[in-house]
């Protein structure tokens, strides 16, 4: 997985002409993208930078149109990477990707004042050039008017109305796209100067006999309840209540399902197959390793479908609007509360809902920060290390001591997330020119297409771009945990025995063994350290692999088995100090290869997932070492 | 790009920054402050912050920052930060 395969992937069909989609954030660009191209859209990165990349094809009479998806940009004076990546593309200054043969700008029609300047702008790169003109019907329901006719005669370019969300127009602009090098070019191209550009826009307005729209009375009914300081803080609370809750009812029960099916099947495989390596290999290493893949895409494309459906209502940037302050203090802004947010479920899902901030430094920032936050794999682990530390009805101030414990563990996750962004964004990722500013659009009706194209292409990039990494490693780690096979010393021995017998003997012993000194200030025995190794497939494998290396009668639940193990001196393993120092490290550390597959998709680097991982173990350890020495110090 | 202020005697008593214009007021916009860096105001310029444009201030966010305004035909959200930089002269309030 190199970075010029993902570049390769999506561009180079040899001979196909290339149409690029320009225009401003909110235009209705992608919404015009996903009907052009259906559901044929390739997502992948610009080479070298953390910019999202989307091609897709489109055909007319037979033929075969490239059609690329440019980042939303106001002008092609660039302030960030993002804006810069467009300006670059569109000047055929970017290293691998050819100029586009032709572009079809996207504006919106009620806001045209103000992107008639792009318009200019790009009139003057002297490449073929077609105007879609978006939400002209909203225009003419709110008391605006343009000549759509005039406007083309004025700009010297075809222009078509389309209806972005009801597909309306999108026929007549693919038919169009076939012959770009008949397209009408302008006589005099616009001026350069910022003064002269302005006054160009405003006298091929006025030839449009354009109107500018009255503010959205919807719009302003809606706002004046859901941005209201006391009705809008409780119908956030509410909508993200439901969204994350969704999140876990929806997607846990499918998730469970996937998980039940894969058992099943592995089930039949152990029956029917004789040779136990290749038995244990399929059943156990790549029907476990899909599983582990497949078990995300639930919870991926529910995410994706309630982001896109609150990203076209309008209500994502209310929200984020809510929360800026909020986030602000952190140094990022409104808008990656969401990823933060669906990073209590999953790191993986919060990662890649940070597509939606503009500025590549929020991204990396949150992309490195949010698997702080405690994600539902850690539940199983804290509810057995919970459940060593403190018995169940012990009572603190009245409430259930487990459950005060639990708190705190989810509330040090949040914090240490909201800290570690703060830090990163005013040490290594400081000095963003791009001042927060973020359009809030009428509320308007979601289309179809554009909630399947967001679900299904999250899906997609998923499976194609980190479902390999995380089912290689998956392998390798049951290989590590499973190998040798030692079926001479086993014969005869319990089911049980036989496989704490082969785990503390196979090469993820030696593995665990290797790195105790690492761990042993913090009180781990090598057995926990081989759960450590396990648990980087998933952190709730933790709490099996603990079950199968104790010998538990049920390796599902070893609370009983592990209170009473002891190291080699007989000395009990799980005392009060070092389950601290357990919780503690599994608060911080990034134990979890699918984790780290993801970021290396969506930052298009392993730098940034390797920093992550480092500094997220360097913290994971000294915070439980200092945990450890307090627990120890107050005589636990 | 040029959308610094242009200050003459007479605009200079009504002149204040957009920060300062409370909710529901209507301003005309005249430029960005000196110091603002270049990028800044070439933003601001480019979502509707320019020169004889005019603002009207919507509403604050419950926590007091940002503040959604109205420039040319777009609602949008600014920090303090940058209404700081964005000089304007009121309407009178009506």
């Amino acid at each position: 997985m190199t970075a010029c395969h993902d570049v390769a992937a999506p561009v180079t069909i040899a001979g196909v002409r290339r149409v690029a989609l320009v225009g401003s954030p909110n235009a209705g660009k992608t919404s015009v993208f996903n009907h052009l191209t259906g559901l044929h859209a390739k997502t992948g990165n610009y080479p070298g930078v953390t910019v999202g990349r989307s091609v897709g094809t489109t055909k007319v009479d037979g033929v075969t149109i490239a059609v690329e998806d440019l980042p939303g940009t106001y002008s092609l004076d660039p302030i960030s990477p993002d804006e810069q990546v467009v300006t670059d593309l569109l000047a055929g200054e970017y290293p691998d990707i050819d100029r586009p043969d032709a572009l079809v700008l996207v504006a919106d029609a009620t806001t045209l004042r103000r992107s008639i300047i792009l318009v200019g702008q790009v009139l003057r790169l002297d490449l073929p050039c077609l105007l879609a003109l978006t939400m002209s019907d909203e225009l003419t329901s709110r008391g605006g008017r343009i000549d759509v006719e005039a406007l083309s005669t004025a700009l010297g370019i075809p222009v078509t109305a389309v209806v972005a969300h009801r597909g309306s127009g999108i026929d007549t602009l693919r038919a169009q796209l076939a012959s770009f090098d008949r397209w009408q070019r302008p006589p005099v191209l616009p001026p350069a100067d910022q003064d002269a550009v302005d006054a160009w826009g405003r006298s091929v307005l006025n030839a449009a006999d354009y109107v500018a729209p009255q503010p959205d009375r919807r719009t302003a009914r809606i706002d004046r309840v859901l941005l209201h300081p006391l009705w809008g803080t409780v119908a956030f609370f509410t909508v993200m209540f439901c969204f994350f809750q969704a999140l876990f009812t929806i997607a846990a029960p499918l998730r469970d399902g996937i998980s039940d099916g894969l058992t099943w099947l592995g089930g039949q495989v152990a029956e029917h197959i004789g040779n136990p390596v290749l038995r244990g290999l399929l059943g156990q290493g790549i029907i476990g390793g899909v599983g582990t893949v497949l078990q995300f895409i639930p919870q991926i494309v529910l995410l994706f479908l309630l982001i896109a459906l609150l990203e076209n209502i309008g209500y994502m940037s209310r929200a984020a609007f809510l929360m800026d302050r909020v986030m602000a203090k952190t140094g990022l802004e409104g808008r990656a509360f969401v990823a933060m947010l669906s990073s209590f479920a999953c790191a993986i899902p919060g990662i890649m809902a940070t597509r939606t901030l503009p500025s590549s430094r929020d991204r990396i920032a949150t992309i490195v920060t949010a698997p702080l936050m405690t994600c539902s794999a850690r539940l199983p682990v804290y509810t057995l290390l919970v459940g060593l530390l403190v018995a169940p009805q012990t009572q603190w101030w009245g409430l259930s001591a487990q459950g005060v414990t639990m708190f705190l563990l989810y509330l040090g996750g949040g914090a240490s997330s909201l800290i570690a962004a703060s830090l990163v964004k005013s040490t290594i990722l400081r000095g963003d020119l791009l001042p927060f500013t973020m359009e809030l659009p009428p509320y308007r009706f979601p289309s179809l297409t554009v909630l399947l194209a967001a679900m299904w292409s999250a899906a997609k990039v998923f499976l194609r771009k980190a479902g390999t990494i995380i089912l290689g490693t998956s392998l390798v780690l049951w290989a590590l945990l499973n190998l040798p096979l030692r079926e001479a010393e086993t014969q005869g021995r319990s089911p049980t025995d036989a496989g704490a017998y082969v785990m503390n003997h196979s090469y993820a012993a030696d593995v665990g063994k290797a790195v105790a000194p690492v761990f042993q200030p913090l009180g781990f025995d090598w057995r926990t350290d081989v759960a450590l190794v396990g648990s980087l497939s998933a952190r709730e494998v933790f709490v099996s692999t603990l079950g199968q290396v104790s010998a538990a009668t049920n390796p599902a639940n070893p609370r009983q088995a592990l209170t009473t193990m002891t190291d080699d001196h007989g000395h009990r393993v799980f005392t009060a100090p070092t389950v601290i120092a357990l919780m503690t490290y599994f608060m911080f550390a990034l134990q979890c290869m699918s984790t780290i597959a993801v970021m290396r998709r969506e930052t298009n680097s392993w730098r940034w997932p390797a920093f992550a991982f480092s500094y997220m173990f360097v913290l994971a350890w000294v915070m439980a070492f200092v945990a450890r020495s307090i627990a120890v110090g107050l005589g636990a | 790009m040029r959308t610094r202020t242009r200050r003459t005697r007479d605009q200079s008593r009504s002149e204040i920054v957009l920060a300062q214009l409370p909710p529901g007021r209507r301003a005309t916009v005249v430029g960005t402050l000196p110091h603002t860096a270049d990028v800044v105001a070439n933003r601001l310029g480019q979502l509707g912050f320019r020169a004889t444009a005019q603002v009207d201030v919507l509403r604050r966010a419950p926590l007091g920052d940002p503040t959604i305004y109205r420039v040319q035909d777009t609602e949008l959200c600014l920090r303090r930060r940058e209404a700081q930089l964005i000089v304007v002269v009121p309407e009178p309030d009506r």
